[in-house]
């Protein structure tokens, strides 16, 4: 073999190699190709993924994602229909759905990314702003759950009825980007609304709103306990009065029926013969009023004394000293 | 002309090699034959793949997708012809929210700065503001979706999980979220985020969403305290009323009963004495009918016998000794009674 022939064998090799590298491309799982000829676009959109031939050197392979793809929003400053400031961050997930129409429109994803800020910031500015800040946040009517210390104090406003609400926002705000972005080959697949937050000079007022709402129920709180304390001893002194009354009754209840058991008995028993209990309860009498400063005027007419005068005086006695009835 | 999936045999290989390595040994040039070693060397150390435990190894062929692999050593065409993408299905992940974790010990240190707080932070139902700290625990349950169907999965997922958990809290009041709703608040966002997951059919599985530190802002702390100090105060002040009145009224009726009792024995007492009172008369009754003269002479007499030296001044006088002028020393009365 004369070096000549090796030169030139080497030169085809090479220019072989060249053309199959260019003829030759593969497209990932996550890609998808839109084949040009000098910057013209050829056929459909290779989407299959795998090992694929174009003509060398004519023809250019185009790379575009084929997945879903970010979009992050920045924090917009919007203010609400009932005039509340909130910075809304928004997320959306995109695809490119027409790789050619893409490629055409907007050349690549940086295109797209500035194209989809006007657009999504645009719409999700208006969505919010035609409506007031509850519809954004709340998602249903539920109504919210007594805390079971306390039913809060609700601010009116917050407890208002919201007609869409945070799904429905989004919908909308998905709804009219999905109108706009099939012009540049986009498939928007969903918006969310990932933060909203009141900015900074409202959220101080949200705060200071928030401080004077616990110490309502702070004070609430403390009231009620005083309340409550004020009904048990209520209860206490009632229940005081009706022990000590309930008792006085029945003692005077009890003590009554002794009296009248004792009296009826005295009564029969004495009722047999009322002169001797006279004449025995008088004997007794003398027993407990006589005492050593009474004074005692007997006559010797007395019963007693009658015998003072003459042994067998006529016994008539003298009662002048003894009280009898 | 793209290659379609015959699946790579290494066995198919190695009988290549050795039939190279047979045609070879008839060459008189060493230089080609250690190229041809280096080779086939290179061929063998890119074609070897070892899939861990926790992984499967998705095999692409020219970027397409051809086969995946359970956990072991694998071979695949070299030279990046075959390529393998490892995914970790066996394993529990978890992004954390409102903190990162430093160093996962014993005694975890965590880590909180300007970045976190905007993920905590948050409106309630009633447009209150709340800082909300969660984690998420989750698995990868289709690789293949996991690769390929979106391009920042994870990223993409962090968004979904703020995104479900605002919503929920944005449907419930402070108070439901800082008591009674935690929860509820957890489960609901845990089931919005699966079915979002398979919205965007991201091959992830959501295994667990953990609320973490609750918690109102920082500058409103305060006064949520308040409010516990004041449902203390208040409790307090209820407790205290009612051991007043467990003092007392057992107390009370206790006296009562002491009153009651008393009564009762005061009614035995004036019955019993009665009844002894009477019977004692009846009993001197039955006697002194048998003789009445004598019997009532001598209790009077008696009586008078028992009185009389107990009186402190006595005066027998006659009614018959007229004009006489009885005399009564009154001194010892007046020293009596003064």
């Amino acid at each position: 073999m004369s070096g000549r022939s090796t030169i030139i064998l080497a030169a085809f090799a090479v220019l072989g190699l060249a053309t199959l590298s260019s003829a030759l491309y593969s497209v990932s799982e996550t890609e998808q190709v839109v084949i040009t000829q000098f910057g013209e676009p050829m056929g459909l959109p290779v989407t299959q993924a795998g090992l694929h031939v174009k003509v060398p050197f004519a023809q250019e392979a185009n790379v575009f994602d084929k997945r879903w793809l970010e979009w992050n929003g920045n924090a917009n400053q919007v203010p609400t229909r009932d005039k509340k400031y909130i910075g809304v961050e928004t997320y959306a997930r995109w695809r490119i759905a027409n790789p050619l129409l893409f490629f055409q429109r907007l050349r690549d994803e940086r295109g797209a990314q500035s194209r989809l800020d006007d657009i999504i910031d645009g719409e999700t500015r208006n969505v919010i702003a035609s409506h007031d800040l509850i519809e954004a946040v709340r998602t249903t009517n539920r109504a919210f759950e007594k805390g079971e210390e306390a039913e809060d104090i609700m601010e009116a406003e917050s407890m208002r009825q919201i007609e869409l609400g945070r799904d429905k926002i989004t919908r909308l705000i998905l709804e009219r980007v999905s109108h706009v972005v099939p012009d540049y080959g986009i498939e928007l697949v969903d918006v969310q609304i990932q933060r909203i937050n009141y900015i900074e000079s409202v959220q101080a007022k949200v705060f200071d709103r928030m401080i004077s709402e616990r110490k309502r129920i702070a004070d609430r709180h403390r009231s009620e306990g005083q309340g409550k304390s004020a009904e048990v001893r209520g209860k206490k002194e009632r229940e005081l009065k009706v022990i000590e009354s309930e008792a006085y009754r029945k003692t005077q209840e009890i003590m009554g029926r002794g009296d009248a058991e004792a009296t009826s008995i005295y009564a029969e028993a004495y009722n047999r013969n009322r002169e001797l209990y006279r004449f025995l309860k008088t004997m007794e009498t003398y027993h407990s009023t006589i005492d050593k400063d009474s004074w005692l005027v007997l006559s010797t007419s007395t019963d007693a004394f009658r015998y003072l005068q003459s042994q067998n005086a006529a016994g008539n006695a003298g009662k002048t000293v003894i009280p009898s009835r | 002309m793209a290659t379609q999936g015959v699946g790579f045999d290494p066995e198919e290989f190695s009988r290549l090699a050795r039939e190279a390595r047979v045609r070879l040994r008839g060459s008189r040039r060493p230089l080609t034959f250690i190229a041809l070693i280096l080779v086939g060397l290179l061929a063998l150390y890119s074609s070897y793949y070892q899939v861990e435990p926790d992984e499967v190894g998705l095999v692409t062929r020219f970027g397409r997708f051809v086969r995946t692999c359970n956990p072991g050593p694998h071979a695949k065409v070299p030279f990046g012809i075959e390529r393998v993408q490892k995914v970790p299905v066996q394993r529990q992940l978890k992004q954390e929210f409102g903190f990162r974790t430093l160093r996962a010990d014993i005694q975890s240190s965590y880590h909180k700065d300007e970045k976190t707080e905007a993920e905590s932070v948050m409106l309630t139902g009633d447009l209150n503001v709340a800082t909300v700290e969660w984690i998420v625990q989750y698995k990868i349950s289709d690789p293949y979706k996991y690769l390929f169907r979106m391009r920042d999965v994870e990223e993409t997922f962090r968004l979904m999980t703020e995104a479900c958990m605002r919503t929920v809290v944005g449907d419930h009041s402070v108070t439901e979220l800082l008591t009674v709703g935690r929860e509820s608040i957890a489960a609901k966002a845990k089931e919005l985020l699966s079915n979002m997951c398979k919205l965007y059919d991201n091959g992830i599985s959501v295994q667990q969403l953990i609320l973490q530190n609750v918690d109102p802002p920082e500058a409103v702390r305060p006064s949520f305290n308040a409010v516990n100090q004041a449902i203390q105060e208040r409790e307090r002040a209820i407790n205290e009323a009612w051991a007043e009145y467990n003092q007392e009224i057992p107390r009370a009726r206790g006296l009562a009963e002491q009153k009651i009792q008393a009564a009762e024995g005061y009614a035995i007492d004036r019955v019993n004495r009665a009844k002894g009172d009477a019977q004692r008369f009846n009993a001197l009754e039955e006697e002194y009918r048998k003789a009445p003269e004598v019997t009532r002479t001598r209790i009077y007499l008696e009586t008078l016998a028992a009185v009389l030296p107990t009186a402190g001044k006595k005066l027998i006088f006659d009614e018959k000794a007229k004009g006489i002028l009885p005399m009564f020393p009154l001194g010892p009365v007046q020293e009596v009674k003064p």
